[in-house]
């Protein structure tokens, strides 16, 4: 293999690292450059969703296959479960498990985080930061 | 994406087209989602930029199918592109949709994100290559894990097995149909690592959830007295009509939600069920469920949907769901175990018919989290859809 092979070989396995550090700078942009509170939650939703797919990037095994073990598996030598015909692994469960949760966390905490806006809304009028911090400053 | 596959003897061109397929997918998919999010940062309607960050969900949650991650598939696409939009739309339909234009420059949060981001990708020259099954995080845990989660095979033989080498297993596995202590013998490794191993973890995020919830109730309902506004009250509306009104004159979404609410709920069933076997448990479960009944509410009018699922009842339903997970662990201290050790809840009732051990252990968990689950994002639902706009 040449130089430049290994070069292209290389950028290609890190792609998925590098786009989910696009996607997630892009929800930090919008968190730390726009004034509306929505569109905030709307920016941490998406910084959010790029730290799952950190995750379950990287729990991916080359050639590897969900992590559901059949009854009655036959061991490999090594005492670890025989992947199934076609398969060379099976895929790591943990990021799966830790990013089930998250979800379901996340979009509790979200609601949480509306919930606020609405009653920020309520009590300023406005849903806009530069607003609210104006009105703050008057009292 | 790196083919360090080497070539074995019945891979054919078919194979090699397959794999190179399925980079693409994942390249394009990336690309999708790259490009989604840049839209959202351009919209200037808030609308739009809710609907975008759906598609961004249901994109993730296709590359999680790619990535052998469908319980987290499930999860994203019923909370991401479901739950999470439908509670944005409601909260825009509460403050407004516009949105003020920003007369700052963005070239400090641009230049800050810049160099935030190229710091990480610095960062990532010294991660393991994608799908490099040499890469750290498989090494510690997972395959404890995996070896431990083996079905019906017992721990000690697992030792066995090495001195026997591969193959034979089954006489093995016959002479052991009793679940061991340190094994769970649970199929789906995602759910054996959920309810059993991690346990107490999940019994925290599912307490996370109950206490999300009753913020969501204690923030939004009750007395909506606001200092200098009145609630927005029209001819027809007074405060006692319904916040979300049947869409009377949509006969297509009306015919197809009805048909299709039956199903939801049926698969509902099925994922909080055969999560020990298949992909799902009790988080899947309990927002497919929930998306039923939020597509109920928004097509029949909130006042049906409270009529079909009584908040009083839901809101037993949130803390009956943890009472369960918790009781589930106590019992498990009682029977002479650890807390969360399912492994000592053994034939005490109807020993013909319920599963035993860590199987019955696993079930009635996932059945607490679903439960809980489902109620507290139902209750999220009324509760935003059923808060008045003040002007």
């Amino acid at each position: 293999m040449n130089g430049i092979e290994a070069y292209g070989e290389r950028i290609l396995g890190l792609y998925n690292y590098w786009m989910v550090i696009f996607l997630m700078m892009t929800g930090f942009y919008i968190v730390i450059a726009r004034g509306n509170l929505v569109q905030k939650v709307i920016g941490l939703n998406i910084f959010q969703i790029s730290v799952f797919l950190l995750y379950i990037t990287m729990g991916k095994v080359q050639g590897g296959t969900v992590p559901i073990l059949p009854e009655n598996i036959q061991l490999t030598h090594d005492g670890q479960p025989h992947p199934p015909e076609g398969f060379d692994a099976y895929s790591n469960p943990l990021p799966s498990v830790l990013i089930l949760t998250a979800i379901v966390v996340g979009v509790a905490t979200t609601a949480l985080a509306l919930a606020l806006i609405v009653r920020i809304r309520e009590a300023y009028g406005t849903i806009e930061e530069d607003e609210i911090l104006e009105q703050d400053l008057e009292t | 994406m790196r083919t360090n596959r080497c070539p074995q003897d019945g891979e054919t061109a078919i194979d090699s087209l397959v794999e190179l397929a399925t980079q693409w997918i994942d390249i394009s998919l990336l690309a999708l989602l790259a490009g989604t999010a840049v839209t959202v940062v351009r919209m200037r309607s808030l609308w739009a930029a809710v609907m975008l960050t759906g598609i961004y969900s249901f994109l993730g949650a296709s590359w999680m199918l790619i990535l052998d991650a469908p319980d987290v598939a499930f999860t994203e696409a019923a909370v991401g592109a479901g739950i999470a939009t439908v509670l944005m739309l409601s909260t825009l339909a509460l403050t407004g949709t516009t949105m003020k234009e920003r007369e700052k420059s963005p070239l400090l949060p641009l230049s800050v994100v810049v160099l935030t981001g190229a710091a990480l990708v610095y960062g990532t020259a010294d991660m393991p290559q994608f799908g490099d099954p040499a890469a750290p995080v498989h090494q510690h845990l997972m395959p404890e894990f995996m070896n431990d989660t083996v079905p019906s095979i017992h721990d000690a033989d697992s030792n066995h097995s090495v001195a026997n080498h591969h193959g034979m297993m089954a006489e093995v596995a016959d002479s052991n149909h009793h679940d061991t202590k340190s094994g769970v013998g649970i199929e789906n490794v995602v759910t054996a690592i959920l309810a059993s191993y991690r346990g107490y973890d999940t019994l925290g995020e599912t307490v996370v959830i109950l206490t999300a919830g009753v913020g969501v109730m204690l923030m939004l309902r009750g007395n909506q007295c606001v200092k200098n506004h009145v609630p927005e009250r029209t001819a027809d509306s007074t405060f006692t009509s319904d916040p979300l009104p049947p869409m009377r004159q949509r006969a297509i979404l009306r015919v197809v939600s009805k048909l299709v609410i039956p199903y939801i709920l049926l698969f509902g069933l099925y994922v909080q069920f055969h999560g020990d076997y298949g992909p799902g448990g009790g988080f899947q479960a309990g927002v497919i469920f929930a998306s039923a009944f939020i597509l109920y509410g928004l097509v029949f009018g909130l006042r049906s949907a409270r009529t079909v699922t009584p908040p009083q009842l839901i809101e037993i339903l949130i803390a009956l769901g943890v009472l369960i997970f918790a009781g589930t662990g106590v019992t498990a201290m009682l029977l002479g175990g650890n807390f969360l050790d399912y492994s000592v809840l053994g034939h005490h009732l109807w020993s013909g018919f319920l599963p035993h051990g860590q199987h019955l252990g696993v079930l009635l968990v996932e059945l607490g989290v679903g439960i809980t689950v489902a109620a507290v994002m139902i209750t999220i639902f009324f509760t935003f859809s059923g808060r008045e706009r003040v002007k």
